[in-house]
């Protein structure tokens, strides 16, 4: 066995140790080594990456000295891989861009905890994507849920208390229904590990036996993970979190956490039922639909809010409306379209929510839009920021959002019943999206006279522009060159099944 | 080629005309409309508090949330659908129950040949009399270890929530509630003293005989960490203080979570990459055996009860 095989066991469990190291260690060394840790990860899930891009297969990895379904064991492929990586670029510089106003908002003796919540948050993200037991997945789901609610309320003012308790019992209704549906599950087939479960669902099918509850478990932990992932009916948890949490929490989590959850999804679809079992449920149809609404409603939301961050979270709610609608359509190609958004949105997410914060900054700490008017002049690289992920988000070509645009709709022309709503709706969002950033685009860009706020300049925020160009650079990466991306995953995908 | 206009050329342009009314700079109106500024409208003293009253007035009936019908409906409506939303899950479920495989059946499809081999062969394999201990510490040791970190996130996100820092100055004696500790409850004292070692000592053997009697980390854990809470509640604070501060709880959770993932970690890298791990099994039956897993349910046993401890200092006081 080739050494590098061992790289996602090693992230996993560097990623929980640091998280234990930051618990003793001084606040600036715990930053350092959350910083290091984060990279390292980023380094090995690259070279773990091209290690699968040459091998051309995936392979599993024993937990242990047992072999699977007796012991533990994690997978890796291209599309784990890849995820993992772009992930710990995502995580890297959403704590990089929120550094100065974590300083600000939180009190300096839980920095240590912040650090902690990170990196445990980090390791059950890469035990989410490389897991192959289902019962693993619902460990590490655990750990998500607990550190996602110490991220929104770890700046204490009344609102985050308040939208960490919604997150928490929203959040805990998603695990419930979730473990509800791996327990059933194990009580049909007699197995954890995907790839068995997978085996006896066939043998369900061809028996005959017990497809009432197959069916009842497939919805469980759809539902489970759709209310996770803040699918539109489900999202009322969502705006508050996202809005009054501080600015590295909001970026971590619309970007990486509700994603984790869609991956866990797209796994089970894949490798736990069988992508034509789910297909011929009509569950796939419900998630369809209600990524459809998602689309429509988180818009008009986010068009009526007067506040800019909860604008931006509202916008999410749409932006999972696509991934949701693209996992409905029940093809290959609309599964990595969705998949292509999964990367799109959380490289594009997080760079607004860190350029708004930087934008509210300079227009005295208010986030509505009539302080803001002008506040690009006054903050050039997060004016700049702002106004690339709005092109994106709206799907301006040479944005990494034009791309999934593009493929969602190719995705639509090929299942025929499906097109015609998708199409209309993806036009419908589009020009909803159009009118909530274009009009906050020219919002900053209207210059005002006699401005009370200061504006600052590259020498006070050396870390913060170095993130945003970075932020722009990986968006315009993934809007220019993505054929090779977009290849990846479909090979990615191809290794699932 | 572009052309150069002389300045009074250009000034005659359309062009030039509209850049200087954009800029504000010419008012077109300006010297041939007539302009009057518009006279302020004011209103009288008594209607200035006419209106003031019915706004206090519409305020009040806004507010009024016990007497506003469409409120009251809602709230109505909401513990109904609630209500028939829960009945309709509970139903469902327990629809879903009845075509589940019957309990105890011996073709269920749980009797396979996942709990065969624990059965038949988790002695010989991992050296533990209880096989429940055996599997969730050396079978599936990376979910339990994962467990373990649930535990400490979980601490990490109270200690978050409710950690105060603790007054010195006298001022805001007031606000600290040790002040209203129970103080010397003869009976509880009495009772506490022959009965909190005895159950501080129980939890360690529980901890210590996980892998061969019924037990384990997390149950002896959670006996000791209630035989301290029991200390506190009958010794209060100052007590419990010298023992268990801040610090003794980071430097115990880190402890056990690093010498857990250590362990592991180089069983896991042995048994994944096929090498020889030589931690021996030890005799079955033996305190000293069964490998990795005495060591292991030493770890859990001290997370859980510091994450018990923690907890209940936290909801009591917020400090250690």
């Amino acid at each position: 066995m080739d050494f590098i095989q061992n790289f996602p066991f090693f992230s996993i469990m560097l990623s929980m140790f640091s998280g234990t190291v930051c618990s003793v260690l001084p606040r600036r060394a715990a930053r350092w080594v959350n910083t290091l840790m984060i990279s390292l990860i980023g380094v090995l899930s690259f070279v773990l990456l091209s290690y699968l891009v040459v091998r051309g297969e995936s392979y599993v990895y024993m937990m242990g000295h047992f072999p699977a379904p007796w012991g533990n064991e994690i997978r890796a492929g291209i599309l784990e891989a890849g995820t993992a990586l772009f992930f710990c670029v995502i995580m890297l510089l959403s704590m990089l861009g929120g550094r100065k106003k974590l300083q600000e908002e939180v009190v300096e003796s839980k920095h240590n905890m912040y650090y902690i919540l990170v990196n445990l948050l980090l390791s059950s993200l890469l035990a989410l994507v490389y897991t192959n037991d289902l019962f693993t997945a619902y460990v590490f789901v655990e750990i998500n849920t607990i550190a996602a609610c110490g991220l929104i309320m770890i700046r204490q003012n009344g609102r985050t208390i308040e939208a960490a308790v919604r997150y928490m019992i929203m959040s805990l209704l998603g695990s419930g229904l979730l473990l509800l549906g791996i327990c059933m599950l194990y009580d049909l087939t007699g197995h954890l590990l995907m790839s068995n479960i997978q085996a006896a669902v066939q043998g369900i099918l061809e028996d005959g036996t017990y497809e009432v509850p197959l069916l009842v478990t497939i919805t469980l932990m759809s539902v489970g993970l759709a209310i996770k992932s803040a699918l539109f009916p489900f999202h009322a948890w969502l705006p508050d979190a996202y809005g009054y949490s501080t600015v590295s929490s909001a970026a971590i989590l619309s970007s990486l956490v509700s994603k984790g959850y869609i991956f866990l999804l797209i796994k089970i679809i894949y490798r736990v039922i069988g992508y034509n079992v789910f297909g011929n449920s009509h569950i796939i149809d419900v998630l369809f639909v209600f990524g459809l609404m998602g689309m429509i409603f988180g818009s008009l939301n986010a068009i009526q809010e007067n506040d800019i961050r909860r604008m931006i979270a509202f916008s999410s709610v749409a932006q999972i409306g696509y991934i949701y609608m693209g996992i409905g359509m029940g093809t290959g190609v609309g599964m990595t379209a969705s998949v292509f958004h999964i990367l799109s949105h959380a490289a594009t997410k997080s760079l607004l929510f860190i350029a708004a914060i930087g934008l509210t900054d300079v227009s005295g700490g208010s986030r509505h839009f009539i302080d803001l008017t002008g506040a690009a002049y006054r903050n050039k690289w997060a004016g700049v920021a702002f106004t690339v992920g709005s092109l994106s988000m709206v799907g301006v070509p040479m944005f990494s959002g034009f791309i999934s645009k593009l493929l969602f709709a190719q995705a639509a022309v090929q299942n025929h019943v499906k097109m015609l709503p998708a199409l209309i709706v993806l036009a419908i969002s589009t020009i909803l999206n159009a009118i909530y950033f274009m009009k906050t685009v020219i919002r900053i860009y209207t210059p005002e006279e006699g401005s009370e706020y200061e504006s600052v300049t590259f020498k006070n925020m050396k870390t913060y522009a170095v993130t945003l160009v970075c932020f722009i650079l990986l968006n315009v990466l993934l809007g220019v060159s993505s054929q090779p991306i977009v290849d990846l995953i479909e090979q990615g995908l191809s290794m699932f099944a | 080629m572009s052309r150069r206009r002389s300045r009074e050329e250009y000034e005659r342009t359309l062009a030039f005309r509209f850049f200087r009314w954009l800029s504000g700079s010419k008012d077109p109106y300006l010297g041939r409309v007539e302009m009057k500024p518009q006279e302020e409208w004011r209103e009288e003293e008594s209607v200035q508090l006419d209106h003031l009253h019915d706004h206090q007035m519409l305020r009040d009936r806004i507010y009024d949330t016990e007497h506003n019908r469409k409120i009251i409906f809602f709230y109505k409506l909401y513990k109904l659908s609630a209500v028939v939303f829960c009945i309709g899950l509970a139903s469902l479920l327990l629809y879903t129950v009845s075509y589940l495989p019957k309990t105890g059946a011996a073709n269920r499809p749980a009797n396979n040949e996942v709990p065969a081999r624990y059965i038949e062969k988790g002695l010989q394999e991992t050296g533990a009399v209880n096989i429940v201990t055996g599997m969730i510490l050396d079978y599936r040791a990376f979910d339990t270890f994962g467990e373990s970190n649930v535990l400490f996130v979980a601490t990490v996100t109270v200690l978050i929530l409710l950690h105060a820092k603790r007054n010195s100055k006298g001022e805001e004696e007031q606000e600290n509630d040790r002040i209203f500790e129970p103080k010397n409850d003869a009976i509880l004292q009495a009772g506490a003293r022959i009965l909190v070692p005895v159950i501080i000592l129980f939890g360690i053997y529980i901890v210590l005989n996980g892998h061969l009697s019924p037990g384990g980390g997390f149950s002896g854990g959670a006996v000791i960490g209630a035989g301290l809470i029991l200390y506190l509640n009958a010794f209060g604070f100052r007590k419990t203080e010298k023992l268990f501060t801040e610090k003794v709880y980071k430097w115990v959770s880190f402890s056990a979570l690093t010498t857990y993932c250590l362990a592991k970690s180089y069983s896991f890298f042995t048994g994944a990459n096929h090498l020889e791990s030589h931690i021996p099994l030890g005799t079955p039956g033996h305190i000293l055996s069964s490998g990795l897993i005495l060591i292991l349910n030493i770890c859990v046993g001290m997370v859980v009860a510091c994450t018990m401890y923690t907890f209940y200092v936290m909801f009591r006081k917020g400090d250690f």
